[in-house]
């Protein structure tokens, strides 16, 4: 029997799992374990230095994965060097000896339905087709509700009445949906769900402080591999918005652009790669909607978003809005991010006060 | 009984403590070396600053900031505990309400804080590399055997300054070494050193900030003359140095420390106080958390690093 593994990103192992696990009746879906601080100490020993920190950490897990005996592993693509993560992983893994496949399901950032295909028999050459659209279908609807409830927490998390009530209540959701078999059943418990976060008692001032959180997509959506930002700024009672979600990138993204470029085009001509020209124009709407400050956050070394760095820089001076700009590392102090953080949220309520 | 209020700024190399009145005017000061045990230089500090202190002031309320603010504020149970960034700038501020940028030079970082109408506006901090701060001058005067109070005399009786590549730290000390066994003046090398410090600060940290005047210079490095002197002659601006620059960022939180009081008084007597803390690691998962765990008078108060919140 084939063992099939994913590296994590945030909560979409619970979608992923349920996708392949229904797709593939002859294979076991292996789930890896959690990012700990043991994961990117793997990813770290084998990557190239100045590699993206997401390769480490997906390379770390990808490791921890084979160590319970992985046959193949899943690596996503994007518009930037994340497209070639998949063969050059494989490469290390090789070298490493072990033996392993990894597939790149989307590559170039566009979901290809003929090569998915294609890759899919790779796994099991007797797949059904219908099966596999059926429960995708459901697996989208999934990671759409998700992004919904998850939009819904980081707008109302920091005025929480009683504190880890989101939490506690998120945690609930996320077994309940792992334990889902049909789309009936999905979109109760989402509505179920919905209702009880809508039901949280919360107490939201109007002059609260408003934060955008833009950047490079992995950081933005793995916790681990941001120091648990958005909970220490859901501390300091600060509304949170941020874009990027797996739905918005799977379905939104491509649309979007056109209508990011003309929004922006005072500030950029030509696509930058990956999501450096959506953040130009996000951080273009923050400083328009009334948002008190906005965070930039990248893994080191990543090329796209150093390009838009200068331009939001400009675009933030221009409206007289402050950005605080972190870029993660596999070695990053972690006092030195909460000093920051303390003194930008310390400027917001100065400036508010005023 | 008169009220007065101290701030304590814990820094890397130094750390400094101040109590000023309701009028935010000094009482007194001190000023010693953290020689990498926060807690001994606190304790130190404050016998100092016992023996200083008029018998009428009754000190209503402490404040820390600095990077060890966390540990002395649990100590002390302060009131207030902030980060450097904003207690520098409350503490300019109290005393220059015009300025527009504040440049601070510490021990371990260097910060820029651009301020309009008395707000700050935006502010950075230098992030990876230790070149052009406090330390990295300390540690290559001690390489050529001066004192490093007296690095500013030396730097200005120079001519000619070498020139020094600071883009790290490393780097910078292998060529310092390479000039000087080449035969360069001792003065040429300490104002080229002088010069690559304000070259690096704002090459790295004030990279694509507009630096308008009035503009003072603090932290411990702007006791140094040569880099004064250096400031003032890249950036064509005047350069305010505060005879209590050093002393800003404890200003800064006695300020805070003031607007925060709880009503209760404070001693300086820590003699008799056992103030502890155990390191350990945890093995509950893979993370291995360092965890440190702070005992006063044998009580635990609280315990840090753990990245669960099992403890």
């Amino acid at each position: 029997m084939t063992k099939i593994a994913f590296p994590h990103m945030g909560d979409y192992y619970i979608p992923a799992n349920f996708l392949l696990s229904h797709i593939f009746k002859n294979t076991e879906v292996i789930k890896a374990p959690k990012i700990t601080s043991k994961t990117i100490e793997l990813g770290t020993k084998y990557s190239p230095e100045f590699i993206c920190t997401p390769f480490k950490y997906t390379l770390g897990t990808m490791i921890e994965c084979l160590e319970k005996n992985a046959d193949i592993l899943i690596q996503m693509g994007g518009g930037c060097r994340y497209g070639y993560y998949a063969p050059l992983q494989e490469e290390i893994l090789k070298n490493l000896g072990y033996k392993c496949k990894v597939l790149n399901l989307v590559s170039e950032g566009e979901p290809n339905l003929k090569r998915i295909n294609k890759l899919l028999k790779k796994i099991d050459p007797k797949y059904s087709k219908i099966k596999a659209l059926y429960y995708s279908f459901i697996t989208f609807k999934m990671v759409k509700y998700m992004d919904i409830i998850d939009n819904y927490i980081r707008e109302n998390i920091g005025f929480e009445i009683e504190k880890g009530s989101f939490e506690n209540l998120k945690n609930q959701m996320l077994v309940t949906f792992s334990h889902i078999k049909n789309y009936r059943e999905l979109k109760r418990t989402y509505k179920r769900y919905l209702n009880k976060f809508h039901k949280i008692k919360v107490h939201k001032p109007d002059n609260r402080l408003k934060i955008g959180i833009i950047g490079e997509l992995y950081t933005i959506m793995e916790p681990f591999s941001n120091y648990y930002l958005e909970k220490q700024l859901a501390q300091y009672h600060i509304e949170i918005k941020r874009f990027t979600n797996v739905h918005y990138l799977l379905f939104e993204k491509a649309k979007k652009y056109k209508k990011y470029q003309k929004y922006s085009k005072d500030y950029f001509t030509y696509n930058m790669g990956a999501d450096a020209a959506d953040n130009i124009a996000r951080c273009k709407y923050l400083c328009e909607n009334g948002y008190d400050g906005i965070i930039h956050i990248k893994s080191s070394f990543c090329t796209p978003e150093i390009g838009a760095m200068p331009i939001i820089n400009k675009i933030a001076s221009t409206y007289q809005k402050p950005v605080l700009f972190f870029s993660f590392d596999s070695a990053t102090s972690e006092t030195g991010i909460k000093t920051r953080l303390e003194a930008f949220y310390d400027m917001l309520e100065m400036r508010k006060e005023k | 009984m008169k009220e007065c209020y101290l701030g304590i700024d814990i820094g890397s190399i130094s750390t400094k403590g101040v109590i000023i009145d309701n009028d935010n005017n000094i009482i007194t000061s001190a000023y010693i070396w953290t020689e990498g045990n926060p807690v001994e230089a606190v304790k130190n500090l404050l016998e100092i600053l016992k023996t200083k202190l008029p018998k009428e002031y009754q000190i209503k309320s402490i404040g820390t900031t600095g990077s060890a603010r966390k540990l002395i504020g649990l100590m002390l149970k302060a009131s207030v505990v902030k980060n450097e960034i904003t207690a520098h700038a409350i503490g300019t501020l109290t005393f220059y309400p015009n300025v527009r940028t504040i440049l601070e030079i510490g021990g371990q970082d260097s910060k820029i804080i651009l301020i309009k109408n008395g707000i700050i506006q935006n502010y950075a901090m230098n992030t990876l590399c230790a070149a052009g701060t406090g330390s990295f001058l300390s540690s290559q005067a001690k390489r050529l055997g001066i004192d490093v109070e007296k690095f500013g005399d030396y730097a200005l009786k120079s001519q000619n300054p070498v020139k020094i590549a600071a883009r790290c730290t490393v780097f910078a000390e292998s060529d310092l070494v390479h000039k000087a066994q080449v035969g360069y003046a001792k003065e040429d090398i300490i104002a080229g050193l002088c010069k690559s410090v304000v070259l690096n600060y704002l090459n790295n940290v004030g990279k694509g900030k507009k630096i308008i005047s009035p503009i003072i210079f603090q932290g411990g490095v702007s006791k140094n003359k040569g880099v004064v002197k250096y400031f003032k002659e890249i950036l064509k601006e005047d350069i305010i140095v505060d005879e209590n620059s050093h002393l800003m960022g404890a200003i800064g939180i006695a300020v805070l420390a003031k607007k925060n009081k709880t009503g209760s008084t404070y001693s300086l007597e820590l003699k008799n106080l056992k103030f502890q803390t155990k390191a350990f690691e945890c093995h509950r998962c893979s993370n291995s958390c360092e965890l440190l765990k702070i005992y006063r008078n044998n009580e635990l108060v609280d315990s840090w690093g753990s990245k669960c919140g099992k403890y």
